[in-house]
C-alpha cells in the first residue's frame, strides 16, 4: 500500500474511533513532537498534553464530510502541535529560542480556530451534563454516548418497558437543553 | 406542540426514522409553522452538538486509554497522578478528615474498600488503576490507625476493669448472627478479605472468638462467618427476621455497628431503592456511617432485617449503601450445598415488633459482633 493510501485508511479509522488507527498515528509520530516540545522549553507532560490535543484537532477535521487533507499526516499533525505549543508558551510567557523540526509547515490556524470552538461547545455541554443529576446523566449518556438501544437501557435502569424509558429519556433532554442553550446563549 | 413530542419528532426526522408519510406531513407542518420551524432547528442544532459532545467524549476516552498503554510501554512518559480524577481527589478530601479524626480522637478511619470493590466491578481500567493507589492509601491510613488502636489499647490495659485484647487487630467491622445451630454470622466480603492470618469475633462483652468464613461472595460483597471456638454459648433464635422482598422508600430504619471498641447506635431512612449507579444489589439509606460499620444490621421498627451496610458515597454526605437483605438467602442457598450443612435455614423468633427501641436494641445488640483480625 501506498503512504497516501496507508494515511488515508489510518484517517477514516480515527474518524470512526477505531482504537487500532489511534495507536498507530501515536507510535508514528509522537516521538517527533515530543522532541519538539523538549526542544522548546516543555516537558514530557506537555508533550504528552499537545499531542492529545492535536489528535482531538484531527480528529474533528476528520469528521467534517468535505475532508481531505492535502499533506502528509506527519506534517499535519507538527503543524498542528506547533501551533498549540508556540500558542501555550505566549500564555505562559516562557517563550525562549525555537527550534524546528521540520522545514515544511502547513497553515492551521483555521483548524485550530474551529477545535477551539468545538472545545468550548464540549465544556459548555459537558458542565450541563454535570448540572441535570442522576439518572438523567446516565440515561443520556447510554443512549447518546455509549448508543445503547432503548431497550437494553429500559432493563438496565429498571423501567418497565422501553417505552417509560424513553419519556424519562425526553424528560431529561429537555432539562439538558435549556442547561445547555443558557449558557451557550450566554457565551454567544 | 409538547416540548416532548417536538424532540421525538426532531429525533426521528434527523436519524431518517420517519416513514414518507410522515416526513412529508412534519415539513409541511414546519413550513406553514415559522415558529415550530425555529423550534426545530434549534432541536437539530441541541442533537448535533449532544451527538457531537459523545463522539469527542468516546475519542478522549480511546485517547486516554492508548496514551496509558504507551506510558505502560515506556514510549510516553508522563508524571504520576495527572490529571484531576473525581476519585483521587476525593481521597484527599478524605485522608484531611481522617488523619484529624485519627490524631485528635483515635477513632478508626473511614472505609473506601466497600466503594473500591464497587469501582473494581466496574472492569475500567482507569479506575482499576486508581484503585490500586486508594489502596496503597488505605495501607498507610491502616498503619495510623494500628498505632491509634495500640495507644487505645495500652489506655485499656491501664484501666484496671477493661479486658486485655488477645488479638492485635488490623482492622475493624462489624458482623450479626443469622442462624444459632451453627453459629453463623453475616459481615460483608471486603471485611474478610482484610483477614489475612486471623479472623475474630468479639461480642458487647469484649468476648472473642475466632471464626472462619465459609463463605465469601465478592459480587454481592457478602461472607458467612461461622464460629469455631466451643466456648462461644449457644443463644436463643435471633429476634429479628430477615426480609425477603426489597425495603420500600421512606422506611425508618435503625443501625448497630463497632466503628469504634464498643457498639454504636444509629437511625436513618430508606432513601432509593438502588445502590451505587443504580446497582440493584443495594439500596441507599440516609445515615452516617464511619468504617467498622461495614457489616452492621439495618432493621426496620417492626424488628425486620432489610440489609447490611457496606458503603458510603464520597462526595455526598449521608449517602450510605447496603446490601439488600434478599441476598442472605441466596447466600445460605449456597451454603447449603456445601457437605454438612445441607439441612441449614434460618430461624427466628422475631419478638421486636411493638417494642419501644431501647428494648429492642436491648435484644438486638447481643446478636451484633466486631469482626476484626489481622
Amino acid at each position: 500500500m501506498s503512504n497516501i493510501l496507508q494515511e488515508k485508511v489510518l484517517l477514516e479509522g480515527l474518524a470512526r474511533e477505531d482504537r487500532a488507527s489511534v495507536e498507530q498515528i501515536y507510535r508514528d509520530n509522537y516521538g517527533m513532537i515530543q522532541s519538539f516540545v523538549l526542544n522548546n522549553n516543555g516537558t514530557t507532560d506537555d508533550a504528552a498534553d499537545i499531542f492529545q490535543e492535536a489528535m482531538i484537532v484531527l480528529f474533528e477535521k476528520s469528521k467534517s464530510p468535505d475532508f481531505e487533507l492535502n499533506c502528509q499526516l506527519k506534517t499535519y499533525l507538527y503543524s498542528v502541535c506547533r501551533r498549540l505549543w508556540l500558542k501555550r508558551l505566549q500564555q505562559m510567557q516562557r517563550l525562549g529560542r525555537q527550534s524546528d523540526f521540520l522545514e515544511e509547515v502547513v497553515p492551521v490556524d483555521d483548524d485550530i480556530e474551529f477545535h477551539e470552538k468545538r472545545q468550548q461547545d464540549f465544556m459548555i455541554m459537558e458542565a450541563a451534563m454535570g448540572k441535570i443529576g442522576e439518572p438523567c446523566k446516565s440515561l443520556l449518556e447510554a443512549y447518546y454516548i455509549q448508543k445503547k438501544q432503548m431497550q437494553q437501557i429500559a432493563g438496565e435502569f429498571g423501567y418497565t418497558n422501553a417505552d417509560n424509558a424513553k419519556t424519562q429519556k425526553y424528560k431529561c433532554l429537555v432539562r439538558l437543553k435549556k442547561l445547555f442553550f443558557a449558557q451557550y446563549k450566554n457565551g454567544q | 406542540m409538547e416540548d416532548t413530542l417536538l424532540i421525538d419528532a426532531a429525533e426521528r426526522f434527523a436519524r431518517g426514522e420517519m416513514s414518507a408519510e410522515e416526513k412529508i406531513f412534519f415539513e409541511e407542518l414546519r413550513k406553514q409553522n415559522p415558529e415550530l420551524d425555529q423550534l426545530v432547528v434549534e432541536q437539530l442544532f441541541f442533537l448535533n452538538e449532544l451527538e457531537r459532545y459523545g463522539n469527542t467524549k468516546n475519542f478522549k476516552h480511546i485517547l486516554q486509554e492508548t496514551e496509558a498503554k504507551l506510558v505502560q510501554e515506556g514510549m510516553i512518559s508522563r508524571s504520576p497522578l495527572q490529571g484531576d480524577s473525581k476519585v483521587v481527589y476525593l481521597w484527599k478530601r478524605y485522608k484531611r478528615t481522617i488523619a484529624v479524626a485519627a490524631s485528635i480522637a483515635g477513632i478508626v478511619s473511614l472505609s473506601i474498600v466497600g466503594i473500591s470493590a464497587l469501582l473494581h466491578r466496574e472492569k475500567n481500567d482507569n479506575l482499576k488503576i486508581l484503585v490500586g493507589q486508594l489502596k496503597e492509601k488505605d495501607r498507610e491510613i491502616k498503619q495510623i490507625k494500628n498505632q491509634t488502636d495500640k495507644l487505645a489499647a495500652a489506655i485499656e490495659n491501664n484501666a484496671p476493669t477493661a479486658p486485655r485484647p488477645r488479638v492485635d487487630a488490623k482492622f475493624r467491622a462489624t458482623g450479626f448472627l443469622i442462624d444459632v445451630s451453627n453459629n453463623f454470622i453475616v459481615t460483608n466480603a471486603h471485611v474478610v478479605n482484610e483477614a489475612r492470618h486471623q479472623l475474630i469475633v468479639e461480642n458487647n462483652r469484649g468476648e472473642q472468638f475466632t471464626a472462619e468464613a465459609i463463605y465469601t461472595n465478592p459480587e454481592a460483597d457478602l461472607a458467612i462467618l461461622k464460629v469455631k471456638d466451643n466456648t462461644f454459648k449457644k443463644m436463643s433464635p435471633i429476634p429479628y427476621s430477615i426480609r425477603k422482598s426489597n425495603a420500600d422508600l421512606g422506611e425508618q430504619v435503625f443501625m448497630l455497628g463497632f466503628p469504634k471498641q464498643e457498639i454504636v447506635y444509629g437511625e436513618g431512612y430508606v432513601s432509593a431503592k438502588n445502590g451505587y449507579q443504580m446497582d440493584t444489589t443495594y439500596f441507599q439509606l440516609s445515615t452516617s456511617a464511619n468504617e467498622g460499620n461495614s457489616g452492621s444490621p439495618v432493621i426496620n421498627r417492626n424488628g425486620e432485617l432489610l440489609g447490611i451496610i457496606t458503603s458510603m458515597e464520597t462526595n455526598a454526605e449521608g449517602v450510605v449503601f447496603a446490601i439488600k437483605s434478599s441476598n442472605i438467602y441466596k447466600a445460605m442457598d449456597e451454603v447449603k450445598k456445601m457437605k454438612g450443612y445441607e439441612d441449614i435455614r434460618i430461624t427466628s423468633q422475631p419478638s421486636l415488633k411493638g417494642s419501644d427501641r431501647v428494648s429492642q436494641i436491648k435484644k438486638v445488640e447481643d446478636y451484633v459482633f466486631m469482626v476484626k483480625g489481622n
